[in-house]
């Protein structure tokens, strides 16, 4: 049986040995530096603290038109839906036989919204709409949703700031999944 | 005689298991496949047997010389019926949707890579290797960008592992059972040998930040689909795959590179991968919030379920495999769980009132597809049949019932309730809630 003196020094060891292992194991090391511009252009993603938003703005009444133009086709007259997802509605359905997940129903954060439409649609042609596009189009999803008003500008500052109304009905499941 | 016996002798291997017909799982293994040939029942394993090409006659095939060598080989022209299931795209789209494994016509543990199944979110993007491009950054001491060439050159790791996506067997949380084959329901899963390079070494060459306890994974495809992992899982057994039972990926699955995590829902593995953000939290994009997330019967939703539970399902006989007539049938299935290796497959013949033991097929592994069998002498008369999946860390699949008591009928993902299937007098089987 160890000794705690000796328990100690096997310790310490395997921590030196785990802290070592990254730096002294010899792995091929075959990446080449990548630039700061070339992570700029590759880096959409969009975090729910804002991190990551571009420059730009966009409101409920520009929306409207791009989202005419390139969203109605697919997902109806004001976010009604058909023949493919619906955006708008369906508050107040997420505990009866027939649920309607929509942006303004169930998505938590707005700042998804914005990174979703800027890196997958419109779905025939994405990466194509301009920032000041996306940020219109979210204002315009969002409003129609109730959520923000008509006029209210969305931008880097004011996008994260926006509360989604099921924000606080999500669980979660990791590390440890409930019961 | 009046001395009594101190302990019953061992049963002998042809004993009947516990309940309607179903026999000890060992018989097709040993010398007692033997004595119920001899009874009469064996030649029912195969019905169907060939009429026409047997001695004294000689086939076409056999008087004349084969076709050529062929540079890639492909599935006999009389398999043709045996095609990927139930492919389905969303309006105005050929390639957002999916398309399911045929589990009923497949046998063993390995899914054929050309039968994987299908979920893609903005079509199949063809990649030229040579343009293509891995970035790793973030919270990162160096920023790397890997060729693909430079990913091969790595160290890699050979893993059989199923892959599931989280909304396989939906159409079970319905109201009634879906008439459907098993691959139509539950093809949603298939299992292959990964090859590739364990993410953790260019995690570590990049200089990833210990502080930080997210990535995101992002593809190439034209929705750029993008998940959230957790940076544990990342370190643990994460691969950057390259191969695909022992070939390169299919363009289906990923090619030339997608992320893999054993056990984990499909949808993380995100195929076309070429960023890796090292972040401090979850990015919570699209599909891990509006998509991914198991809406409970209270309104509230389960967010990050990322483990697929244990599971199983009898794939012979089960619905569009009549059964002929009575006697001798092996029945087979498949069982899986992503938090470990399966440890006991039960199999009842009476719709759950007595179970037996199927036997496992060697090898056993974790969060890999598990083929279970066990012989049945089905006496023609309507059955229920069930299999019951423990695992390694003794979690058990539950029933229909318990799971939608638990979770309701809303939830869309994580479906892994025991399935029943009815059999009738006349052998035709069909799925049940039962």
């Amino acid at each position: 049986m160890p000794t705690p003196s000796r328990l100690g020094v096997g310790i310490c060891f395997m921590a030196l040995a785990g802290c070592a292992a990254p730096t002294t194991r010899e792995t091929p090391d075959l990446g080449r530096l990548a630039t700061p511009s070339e992570v700029a252009a590759w880096d959409v993603s969009v975090a729910p603290d804002g991190t990551g938003l571009p420059p730009g703005r966009g409101t409920s009444g520009q929306g409207a038109t791009v989202y005419e133009q390139k969203c109605q086709s697919c997902h109806g007259e004001r976010g009604a839906g058909q023949p493919n997802d619906r955006l708008v509605g369906g508050h107040g359905t997420l505990a009866t036989a027939r649920p309607v997940r929509t942006v303004g129903s169930y998505w938590p954060y707005a700042t998804t919204l914005f990174d979703y439409v800027r890196r997958a649609m419109p779905y025939t042609q994405s990466h194509s709409l301009s920032d000041d596009e996306v940020y219109a189009v979210t204002a315009y999803l969002l409003h129609l949703n109730g959520i923000i008003g008509e006029s209210d500008v969305m931008s880097a500052e004011t996008l994260p700031k926006v509360r989604m109304p099921n924000r606080d009905n999500f669980i979660l499941a990791y590390p440890t999944r409930p019961k | 005689m009046a001395r009594r016996k101190r302990s019953s002798p061992k049963p002998p291997v042809s004993e009947p298991a516990p309940g309607n017909g179903l026999l000890d799982r060992r018989i097709f293994l040993s010398s007692g496949l033997a004595a119920l040939g001899a009874a009469g029942g064996l030649a029912l394993i195969s019905p169907g047997a060939a009429r026409a090409a047997g001695p004294p006659d000689t086939p076409p095939w056999t008087q004349y010389p084969g076709g050529p060598l062929s540079a890639y080989g492909s599935p006999s022209k009389y398999e043709s019926t045996v095609t990927r299931a139930s492919i389905r795209s969303q309006p105005g789209t050929t390639g957002s949707g999916s398309s399911r494994t045929p589990l009923e016509a497949l046998e063993g543990a390995i899914t054929p890579s050309g039968l994987h199944f299908e979920r893609h979110h903005s079509g199949v993007p063809d990649i030229d290797p040579e343009q293509h491009r891995l970035l790793i950054h973030g919270m990162v001491k160096r920023p790397l960008i890997f060729t693909m060439d430079a990913l091969m050159r790595y160290p890699m790791q050979s893993r059989i592992h199923f892959m599931e996506c989280s909304g396989n067997s939906q159409l079970m949380y319905g109201p009634t059972p879906p008439a459907l084959r098993a691959g139509d329901i539950h093809g949603l899963v298939s299992c292959s040998e990964w090859t590739g390079v364990p993410l953790r070494m260019l995690l570590e060459e990049a200089g990833a930040d210990p502080a930080a306890s997210w990535l995101l994974a992002e593809g190439a495809d034209s929705a750029a689909m993008s998940r959230s992992v957790p940076m544990a899982k990342a370190m643990d057994d994460a691969l950057i795959a390259l191969y695909q039972n022992g070939e390169r990926l299919r363009p289906e699955n990923g090619y030339p590179v997608r992320l893999f995590l054993p056990g984990y829902e499909g949808n993380m593995s995100v195929k076309w991968l070429r960023r890796i953000k090292v972040t401090s939290t979850p990015t919570m994009t699209k599909d891990e919030t509006s998509r991914y997330t198991d809406l409970q019967a209270d309104g509230k939703s389960l967010m990050f379920t990322y483990p697929m539970d244990v599971k199983s399902l009898i794939t012979r006989p089960s619905p569009g495999l009549t059964l002929p007539r009575p006697g001798l049938y092996e029945v087979s299935g498949l069982a899986w769980s992503g938090s470990g290796a399966i440890a006991k497959v039960e199999v009842s013949a009476d719709g759950g009132q007595t179970w037996a033991e199927a036997a496992l097929t060697a090898p056993v592994l974790p969060r890999a597809l598990t083929r279970f069998r066990i012989p049945w002498k089905w006496n023609g008369a309507p059955a229920v049949m069930k299999s019951r999946a423990t695992d390694s860390t003794g979690e058990v699949q539950p029933t229909r019932d318990r799971l939608v008591a638990d979770h309701g009928t809303n939830v869309l993902y994580h479906y892994n309730a025991i399935q029943a299937w009815s059999i009738a007098a006349n052998g035709e089987v069909k799925n049940a809630y039962a």
